[in-house]
């Protein structure tokens, strides 16, 4: 068993149980801290994969801001005291849905002909990504910051106190 | 390990390690050291020594709701700046200029946030 090997294994299993904590959990706050878990080892699996500006967006977006922005959601929200039940008689409706995903995620991950073997992956390399975003993607880039904007000022105006409102 | 593999995360994985033994041995050492007593009053949660009132969950007003996307917002501007420092010396001056219209048109939704007196603390 290689070294690479070892640490899969070792972050997969963080993954998966922080996933399992993600769903199984009674407190929402514990949800989403495993949440954190599970993303922070994905940001490792991406390291072992030579995609290390992704781990970065992994470990930046997504352990930080969207995290944040969960955990948020559940502050300005309004629950009830106590232990909530998080499944209902949907579940056999989400059991399928959840099945069927995999399924068909494990077919199209066994049959694609990935460009890179993953036991001797290929550095994209910093630069690269760089040449592409900013040379070949620039307008795209560009029109980003204008989405950003939209929801910046899409949150103003629904945060701002309604009128006759007290501040 | 591969070769691809650079050495330097040999140093971040000792950081990591370092990082969990730290946490785990100032729980160890609380755990050993510290005196331990059991009352009802060390139960509830600590509000600046007066007993504690309302609800254990406050709900927090919306307008904080602006303060989550604000962070969101530029975290994801700042993500753009790591592929973007690399390259603006070596790759001329077009790509130094993109980067300011993107931070241009981040700047005026912040002044536009200033400007509604979104960021004022109430």
């Amino acid at each position: 068993m290689t070294t690479v090997l070892v640490f899969f294994f070792i972050l997969g299993g963080m993954a998966l149980l922080g996933s399992v904590g993600t769903v199984a959990s009674r407190n929402v706050v514990h949800a989403a801290l495993s949440l954190v878990l599970a993303l922070l080892a994905v940001a490792g699996l991406f390291i072992l994969l030579l995609a290390e500006f992704l781990a970065i967006v992994q470990v930046l977006i997504y352990g930080g801001a969207i995290t944040i922005i969960l955990l948020f959601a559940l502050m300005l929200t309004r629950t009830r005291e106590g232990p909530v039940r998080l499944d209902n008689a949907q579940r056999r409706f989400a059991l399928i849905g959840a099945g069927a995903a995999f399924a068909v995620l494990t077919v199209v991950i066994m049959v694609s002909d990935w460009p890179a073997p993953i036991d001797n992956p290929v550095r994209p390399g910093f630069s690269r990504i760089s040449e592409v975003l900013f040379q070949q993607w620039a307008i795209p880039f560009e029109a980003a910051s204008l989405v950003l904007l939209v929801a910046l000022i899409g949150a103003i105006v629904i945060s701002r106190p309604e009128k006759g409102e007290r501040d | 390990m591969p070769e691809q593999y650079s050495l330097e995360y040999t140093a971040v994985l000792i950081i990591t390690i370092a990082g969990i033994g730290m946490v785990l041995a100032a729980f160890f050492a609380s755990m050993i050291l510290a005196p331990r007593s059991k009352s009802e009053a060390k139960q509830i949660p600590y509000e600046c020594g007066i007993p504690p009132t309302g609800q254990f969950w406050a709900q927090l007003h919306l307008r904080y709701y602006i303060f989550a996307i604000l962070f969101l917002i530029f975290d994801i501007e700042a993500i753009f700046l790591f592929p973007w420092a690399i390259i603006f010396r070596s790759s001329g001056a077009v790509i130094f200029y993109e980067m300011v219209l993107f931070i241009a048109i981040l700047f005026f939704g912040l002044v536009y946030s200033w400007k509604k007196g979104a960021l004022r603390w109430r």
